[in-house]
């Protein structure tokens, strides 16, 4: 439901469009400590603002419309579990009392906590949007589930619209949703920010699906578009709530640093004829260099700690290529270096392959090449396209040009993106007319 | 609380081939487990060990064959019943179990007259 579309006067369709954007998780969050159960929840969230509609048409846009949504979806909530006894013999999620937070106590046993301790009208605690995202990349959850709940519940989206984020069927999507629902509730993954012991790896969850998010906006997985705009304009807002909700953890920042020195570069990326541009050709003037100076003050203060994490240290490195004036005058031996701590925190594969992209510039391809050739045969980058364009990349520079072709064929094979498939076929054609050339002046 | 079942699988030839020393340190594991579940306020409710999969008969479509009914590498061989207050509880409680050789499987017990997750 899209209150948008709704047939109120111009200002209150604008009012609840800004509150459907801002307050959604907000409202939801609230409502699944009076429900227990997100599908209830979820449902009595759309009642209020449809109630919205006719209530603002009426009375005016109330001062505090997130305040307004909250307590008339909880009264909702708090009618229905009145009237349906049937809800109460589902199995409830989880919800802790408001009191146990402050204790640290363990969760009581009253599960249907029908809000009476808190609901004086007020919003909803600042750490529910918090619960909602913990409680929607829990680890026992699919990753991929992860990132679409976490579109569903703490941004609102609707389901056909998450489905076309990552490019499945509607149907598809949803049933992905709605089993990791069920899971939610049938193994009984607690509504909670996890405890201090258990945070660092929760939140590490948290912040790849974030991450995750971005990443498929930034290079849409197929299609003709390269970009996603929305999806990572969504992956942003959820960095800034994360940051400015937990404030201590420098890893929220990290992330927070790296997209938006990845986003900056957006603009660029792309040539008006919609072909990809790599990094070495793009025209840094168009660069957001706002979003630069924001991006660098989160990574530094994200590499302010004796054991920077992987985070951070990927916006360190997406810095050092930003606050380069030209792609020669990259600081390669500081790239090199920061791949280096990187491979400390998260031995990869991928992260050895862009560490050798690196190194091919600050010590010549022929070093790197070596490398690659290694990491090669690693089962998890036999089916990476990259593998195979860093490959081909390093043998066209040492003027290995059949064997180049023979690489950039392996990665055309794996991708399934318009722009990156235009950028792959035309450095063949490239090498081959090349070849064809050397052959004629022979 | 929520019923879970704790399910061990491990690679049971390292058992096959087991000094009694290192058996006893198995058992002193498991009862240091048992201990600790009692600590973080979990409850076991039961459990078992099984021989190894050589001594199991399967039985599918009424014909019996030797051996268990799924073949791989890291076999059944155990399980807890134990009662959490939700999977963070249960999984914390699930870390600790003693399985040197692999690893382990949680899930929800079922309320039979809620029938099964769809």
């Amino acid at each position: 439901m899209s209150p948008a579309a709704s047939p109120a006067p111009g200002g209150v369709a604008e009012a609840l469009a800004d509150a459907h954007r801002r307050e959604w998780a907000f409202v939801l969050a609230a409502t699944v400590r009076v429900t227990g159960d997100l599908d209830v929840a979820e449902e009595c969230a759309q009642e209020a603002y449809a109630d919205a509609i006719t209530a603002w048409t009426r009375s005016g846009v109330p001062e505090r419309p997130g305040a307004w949504l909250t307590t008339t979806a909880r009264r909702r909530a708090i009618d229905r579990l009145r009237r349906e006894v049937t809800l109460r013999r589902k199995l409830p999620l989880l919800v802790e009392p408001v009191e146990a937070d402050a204790s640290g106590s363990p969760a009581g046993s009253d599960g249907d906590g029908d809000g009476d301790g808190d609901a004086d009208g007020d919003a909803a605690v600042p750490d529910d949007r918090l619960r909602l995202l913990f409680t929607c990349c829990h680890p026992a959850l699919d990753p991929a589930a992860r990132v679409a709940l976490t579109l569903r519940l703490v941004c609102g989206v609707a389901t056909p619209d998450v489905a076309r984020a990552f490019l499945v069927p509607e149907a598809t999507m949803a049933a992905r949703i709605t089993r990791a629902k069920k899971k939610i509730t049938q193994a009984r993954i607690p509504y909670r920010t996890p405890t201090a012991a258990d945070l660092p790896e929760r939140l590490d969850s948290v912040l790849a699906a974030v991450h995750l998010l971005f990443s498929t906006g930034h290079t849409a997985p197929t299609g003709a578009q390269l970009v996603r705009e929305d999806l990572c304009e969504r992956a942003l807002d959820l960095a800034r709530t994360l940051v400015q909700l937990l404030p201590a953890e420098r890893e929220a920042r990290g992330l927070l640093g790296l997209l938006l020195l990845t986003h900056a570069r957006r603009a660029a990326r792309v040539d008006v004829q919609g072909q990809l541009v790599l990094l070495e050709h793009q025209d840094r003037a168009q660069w957001d260099h706002v979003m630069i100076v924001e991006g660098l003050r989160w990574t530094v203060e994200s590499l302010q700690a004796p054991r920077p994490g992987r985070f951070a240290l990927q916006a360190a490195i997406a810095g050092a290529h930003d606050v380069a004036l030209t792609f020669t005058a990259t600081n390669w031996a500081r790239v090199v270096h920061l791949y280096d701590l990187l491979l400390t925190v998260e031995p990869s594969p991928v992260v050895e392959l862009n560490r050798a992209a690196a190194l091919a510039f600050a010590e010549g391809p022929a070093a790197a090449l070596g490398i690659v050739e290694r990491i090669a045969g690693d089962a998890r980058l036999r089916s990476y396209p990259y593998a195979h364009a860093v490959r081909a990349d390093l043998l066209r520079r040492l003027g290995r040009t059949d064997e180049a072709i023979a690489a950039y064929r392996e990665a055309l094979d794996l991708t399934a993106n318009g722009a990156e498939r235009d950028f792959l076929q035309c450095r063949i054609s490239e090498l081959e007319t090349s070849e064809v050339t050397r052959a004629q002046g022979a | 609380m929520t019923q879970y079942m704790i399910s061990l699988y491990e690679r049971e030839a390292e058992y096959a081939t087991m000094t009694p020393e290192a058996w006893g340190a198995v058992l002193e594991a498991h009862g240091a487990f048992a201990q600790a579940v009692a600590d973080l306020g979990g409850t076991i409710t039961g459990g078992g060990v099984l021989q190894p999969t050589t001594t199991a008969t399967s039985i599918r479509g009424g014909e019996i064959t030797d051996g268990p009914f799924v073949e791989s590498k890291e076999a059944f061989g155990g399980f807890y019943l134990i009662e959490a207050r939700d999977l963070d509880h249960a999984l914390q409680i699930a870390k600790l179990t003693p399985t040197p050789f692999g690893g382990v499987e949680v899930r929800p017990l079922m309320d039979v007259n809620a029938g099964p997750a769809q």
